[in-house]
């Protein structure tokens, strides 16, 4: 394939993407609501995912603490750890990786659910059912996915910053007390709340890239494998994106 | 057979996708209690003409006349209202794999908004599990059945509603020869039971010979030639021979 078709087949991908979000905001606002639906969605989003991502954000204050130590005792600010730790959790580490388990987990099974039910016609018995499949099985996802990944995110950080007060008194001794006192002091508001409104977008993302990808499958059994595969690459770069737009915008409006 | 009431209606029906032009002209009616057979090679535009019906492909031009309403143009409500006395048996069966039998038995119930208890639910639920034969596999999920198994199922979702109109999209495909033939005695006694008009599109001519009341042979998109099997059979017409010499052969 010569590059100018990879860009035509990227920009039609892209305007596929497009269409399919808009769709799903002209969706969301109309009824009929799938609350029943959009609940079951919820635990099997969010509630099934905070072991995964509370282990990660474990390991990851711990290992984040245990390899900035060295380099604080070396420049004498040792002190400072719990304080440098917080700030790069709350910021930006908790949230950017909750959301990529997050896609990892979510993205690829709903890729490979959506892309099942259609090589299945799954999708278009649920049509002849009387169900507007793309309300029952996009908003729904999608929706939970948005208000899941923040809930997530905050539990994560809480898990994370746990993981770096273990990782402090490794070689220290520190009560949970001053750790968290350490840690909250250092964060400011600026800190918190443009880090907790990019998950609602990072949220949106990979319920949207799982559930296009799913929902257009093709090329039956091959097909459901490459939407999950693909919902997990497409879903990472974009969170990634997201994250380099949100610091940009956060620093415009000077929250840095 | 008497045949009065039209339930179906097809008029000039089109449907191209790019410069393939699948539907060419195709007029087909269906009367009350009448069980027809579509045959046609692969690749001729059968399920395409079935999911016209349905609502799932929209027609380049034409007219779909069920029950007197033309379908064309109608909303998602008007066309929930057809489909819930339209049923469909999909080839690849498109049971729920997230559910069990009971729920994909009840999620047609309860998605077409009719009013009915719970109570009502379970016995609308047992009945139909009890027309083909399966009501101890209520409990269980769709993955823990046989092929054939999960084809009554589909079938009993199929029935639930109790439709006047079914549409068989390749009911015996992919099922050993034994399975198929209980499958197409189903058939038969499911329309003899309910004196429902059936539409089902098959290349398989045992199900031709046995289910059907009246044969379409659909060719180059249009409705090439009808009549009762043993009509067809006898046909001249190399074109329409041609499926009954294969039959022959088998």
């Amino acid at each position: 394939m010569s590059n100018e078709t990879r860009f035509q087949a990227f920009l039609s991908e892209a305007g596929e993407l497009s269409r399919f979000a808009a769709r799903f905001v002209s969706q969301c606002l109309r009824p009929r609501y799938e609350v029943a639906e959009f609940i079951r969605q919820c635990y099997i989003i969010g509630y099934q995912s905070l072991p995964l991502v509370g282990l990660t954000g474990f390991i990851m204050g711990l290992v984040l603490t245990l390899q900035l130590r060295p380099s604080m005792v070396d420049y004498g600010v040792e002190s400072q750890l719990p304080a440098i730790v917080g700030i790069a959790i709350v910021r930006e580490i908790g949230p950017v990786i909750t959301a990529l388990i997050f896609a990892g987990k979510i993205g690829s099974s709903i890729g490979a659910e959506l892309g099942s039910m259609k090589v299945t016609e799954q999708i278009d018995a649920m049509e002849v059912s009387g169900t507007n499949p793309f309300k029952y099985l996009v908003v729904t996802r999608v929706m939970a996915a948005i208000c899941m990944l923040p809930i997530l995110s905050v539990l994560g950080d809480a898990i994370s910053l746990y993981g770096a007060y273990l990782g402090v008194n490794v070689r220290g001794a520190t009560s949970f007390h001053l750790f968290w006192v350490e840690v909250v002091d250092s964060l400011a508001f600026n800190d918190v709340l443009p880090a907790f409104i990019k998950t609602f977008f990072f949220g949106f993302a990979v319920g949207i890239i799982g559930c296009f990808k799913g929902y257009n499958s093709k090329k039956g059994t091959e097909g459901v494998g490459h939407s999950a595969n693909s919902a997990v690459v497409l879903s990472s770069v974009v969170i990634f994106i997201l994250d380099l737009l949100a610091v940009q915008i956060t620093d415009l409006l000077g929250f840095n | 057979m008497a045949l009065s009431e039209t339930v179906m209606k097809i008029s000039h029906l089109y449907k191209s996708f790019g410069n393939n032009h699948v539907l060419n002209d195709f007029n087909f009616e269906l009367y009350k209690g009448e069980n027809v057979v579509v045959l046609g090679k692969s690749g001729s535009g059968k399920s395409v003409l079935i999911k016209c019906i349905i609502g799932l492909l929209k027609p380049d031009q034409g007219t779909i006349d069920v029950f007197d309403q033309c379908i064309n143009d109608m909303d998602d409500a008007e066309l929930d209202k057809v489909r819930a006395r339209v049923g469909f048996l999909f080839q690849s069966n498109a049971l729920y794999d997230s559910m069990t039998v009971r729920e994909n038995l009840e999620f047609p119930l309860r998605r077409h908004w009719i009013e009915v208890t719970q109570e009502e639910v379970n016995q609308m639920v047992t009945e139909a599990l009890e027309d083909v034969g399966l009501e101890h596999t209520i409990d269980m999920m769709p993955i823990e059945l046989s092929g054939g198994m999960r084809k009554r199922i589909a079938l009993a979702r199929t029935l639930i509603l109790k439709p006047d109109i079914i549409l068989y999209d390749e009911p015996t495909t992919g099922l050993d020869s034994i399975t198929g033939s209980e499958i197409i005695s189903l058939m038969i006694e499911i329309k003899k039971k309910y004196n429902t008009s059936s539409l089902i599109i098959s290349h398989d001519m045992n199900c031709v010979r046995r289910a059907s009341d009246r044969v379409v042979v659909l060719y180059d998109g249009m409705c090439y030639a009808t009549g009762t099997y043993a009509f067809l059979q006898n046909h001249t017409d190399p074109k329409v021979k041609q499926f009954f010499e294969q039959d022959f052969k088998l």
